[in-house]
């Protein structure tokens, strides 16, 4: 039996390997050849899927981009049996692109079988939950706390004084949700882990169901993923029927549900008060802190959230100890973090790297540069809520503090390059612009704010009283920094303040070339 | 290109699917999200009349139901063409050439945004991220994203989808 991996990832599927994967099994069978097809996650390598491998004696070998009509080609060539063709990549985990890396999270995604908890356990898999069965919840928290783990939805906040929060209110109802409503712009890290090793998400969050005293859980998925959703659907009933989620896992008296909930393409819902009304079927309005979430959460109960990627960490921290995982970083930002290269970049995908590397490594080093040969002129951190940085600041390290520092931040890890024919005034107007279709609307900084500026910034770029709008501009994105009640008006501000400050020039053009554009 | 648009007359009024689709969530308040998206892949949007129902089952006002509805983008009350398109806006795809694609999508189908052809065929929508960034700019289309369009592959599709 000749075993083939074509991936299943929505984003090798978006460049066809579906249709690939069709082929090689119309194909085999007209060789007569009994070849398995496994459907796996994807390896990040974007710029190359869809990515086929191969399972030979030495190893599997790879072969990428591969399309539709190459596929009688690989089998003349005879790939089923690893031989050279023109797509050849060899051991894919040889490329420098995933060499370079410091996988900790990502060890599994784009190997195994998702759906299947034997390959999970084959690879690794739910070791980290068998110790955690017979640990305190305590032991776990303090694991966790020694890891030094913060949230990676992008506030960094650190997860063992949100887990130890919930583990010390008194027993009773408790929740644990998982936060999948990745809907920044230039990030895609968490979708892979849900299409590419989604028991890994679950192993997580039950561990920190049974750490917590929380028996339910919930995800909640944006509606934009749907292959996402279906994965994660299979992946938890795959758990139940193995045990490993459910009433009395393995045996013992610990019991854990999980429920996925789809959002409705509201990116307010990424807001993690906003997502509580959602997932308790209520218009996604945001809810003013305190009270925290950990003490007064879903339905008012405690209640743990964390991002996708936060929870994912987990499973190697319980396994290897809070200390192994510490071991990667820089100051306050520690382990290793999935970075996403977006955008204008040759090699787009996903490099998780420890906290430190830096931008320059990442884009240029990892990503080859643009996509389309052009000099990079900015890049956005962090999704649509962070700062536009210029080339010049390429060798900043990836870590908190020091983006925070600069007026920037790191959010979810995610990096959209765009090269010298971008308009930053254009950038900034669309950061409004968004702000304002996506509001809750709950509070006015952020509801009315949003649409001043794109009416303010439309008036600098027709250059109408320019002096006196940029000072405009500013006054109101302070008080939208101020007064807003959540990050979503609070840091719209930071795309356009650092589109001003780094791109002073794209504020001032002439007039008459702006209409001619 | 020509004919009257006669989709909206055609939703169904959904009161018994409603009830049904409730029922099978144990007419859980918190599960409405849910309830909503079944309906409306059941018929193809959300009828008015199923508010009400959706109301008396969940033990809601009919206010509290229709707030959630219209908030989230999701959700349409007059049925799409026989495919949606949703094009991303977000800034991934635009530093790839977006704004130039969301042009041609809207000069090629003869709609904006949220419109639908007048074949009845192609409801074009914008999108922020479909989180395949790597591959921008990107669509989506019937829920299958599809990466590295441009005005070609883009103009390509859409006569295959009204064909």
């Amino acid at each position: 039996m000749i075993k083939v991996y074509v991936p299943r990832d929505s984003g090798a599927r978006s460049m066809g390997a579906d249709e690939v994967a069709s082929a090689i099994a119309r194909e085999a069978a007209s060789q007569k050849l009994s070849v398995q097809i496994i459907r796996t996650g994807s390896r990040g390598l974007y710029w190359l899927e869809p990515l086929v491998e191969v399972e030979t004696a030495s190893g599997r070998v790879a072969y990428g981009p591969v399309q539709e009509a190459d596929v009688a080609s690989l089998f003349k060539a005879k790939f089923h049996e690893g031989a050279k063709h023109k797509l050849t990549l060899g051991n894919i985990e040889d490329h420098p692109y995933l060499k370079n890396q410091e996988r900790l999270t990502f060890v599994r995604c784009g190997i195994i079988d998702p759906v299947s908890v034997a390959d999970y356990m084959a690879h690794g898999g739910y070791a980290a939950l068998k110790k955690a069965l017979a640990m305190t919840g305590e032991r776990v928290v303090a694991e966790v706390t020694e890891s030094g783990l913060r949230g990676r939805g992008g506030a960094g906040f650190p997860a063992g004084i949100k887990w130890k929060t919930v583990h010390d209110t008194p027993p009773g109802q408790k929740y644990v949700c998982c936060n999948a409503d990745e809907g920044d712009s230039g990030t895609f890290a968490d979708r892979m882990v849900m299409e590419g090793d989604p028991l890994m998400l679950i192993e997580g969050m039950t561990i920190a169901g049974i750490a917590t005293g929380a028996n339910e859980g919930f995800i909640y998925i944006r509606s934009e993923y749907p292959d996402a959703i279906a994965t994660m659907k299979e992946a938890i009933a795959a758990a139940v029927s193995a045990n490993w989620l459910g009433t009395n896992i393995q045996g013992t008296d610990k019991s854990f549900t999980l429920e996925v909930r789809r959002g409705a393409g509201a990116y307010i819902c990424g807001e993690e008060t906003s997502m509580l009304d959602s997932l308790e079927g209520k218009r996604g309005m945001v809810r003013p802190k305190p009270p925290i979430p950990a003490l007064f959460g879903l339905f008012g109960k405690p209640t743990l959230i964390n991002n996708v990627l936060t929870f994912a960490a987990i499973p190697y921290i319980i396994t290897e100890g809070g200390a192994a995982y510490k071991n990667y970083g820089m100051g306050k930002s520690r382990g290793t973090q999935p970075f996403q290269l977006a955008g204008n970049i040759k090699h787009g995908g996903l490099v998780e790297k420890a906290f430190g590397v830096t931008l320059r490594q990442l884009i240029e080093d990892f990503g080859g540069g643009t996509h389309s040969g052009r000099p990079i002129r900015a890049v956005q951190v962090g999704g649509p809520l962070g700062a536009y940085l210029p080339a010049a600041q390429l060798d900043l390290p990836m870590e908190y503090e020091t983006f925070a520092a600069e007026g920037a931040m790191v959010g979810h890890g995610g990096l959209v390059v765009f090269d010298e024919t971008v308009d930053m005034a254009q950038q900034a107007r669309f950061a409004m612009e968004f702000c304002a279709i996506e509001s809750c609307g709950k509070c006015t900084p952020c509801r009315i704010g949003a649409v001043r500026g794109v009416e303010t910034i439309d008036r600098i770029v027709a250059g109408i009283d320019r002096t006196q709008n940029l000072e405009l501009l500013e006054e109101l994105c302070q008080t939208m920094t101020d007064g807003s009640l959540c990050a979503m008006g609070g840091l719209t501000p930071m795309p356009v303040q650092s589109a001003i400050k780094h791109f002073p020039e794209d504020f001032d053009r002439p007039v008459n070339l702006q209409a001619a554009e | 290109m020509a004919g009257k648009r006669t989709l909206i007359n055609t939703l169904p009024q959904g009161t018994e699917a409603a009830q049904a689709i409730a029922a099978r969530y144990g007419n859980r308040p918190d599960a409405l999200l849910e309830m909503l998206h079944d309906i409306q892949h059941e018929l193809g949007a959300i009828p008015d009349a199923a508010l009400p129902v959706l109301a008396k089952a969940l033990n809601l006002s009919r206010a509290e139901v229709y707030g959630t509805m219209s908030f989230y983008h999701e959700f349409r009350r007059t049925p799409a063409g026989r495919h949606v398109v949703k094009v991303c806006r977000a800034e991934s795809c635009q530093a790839m050439g977006a704004r130039a694609l969301v042009a041609e999508a809207q000069k090629t189908l003869q709609v904006r945004f949220g419109e639908t052809t007048s074949d009845g065929a192609i409801t074009l929508e914008a999108v922020y991220c479909l989180g395949n960034c790597h591959l921008s700019p990107n669509i989506q289309v019937d829920g299958k994203t599809i990466g590295r369009v441009n005005a070609e592959k883009f103009g390509k599709l859409a006569a295959e989808l009204r064909a």
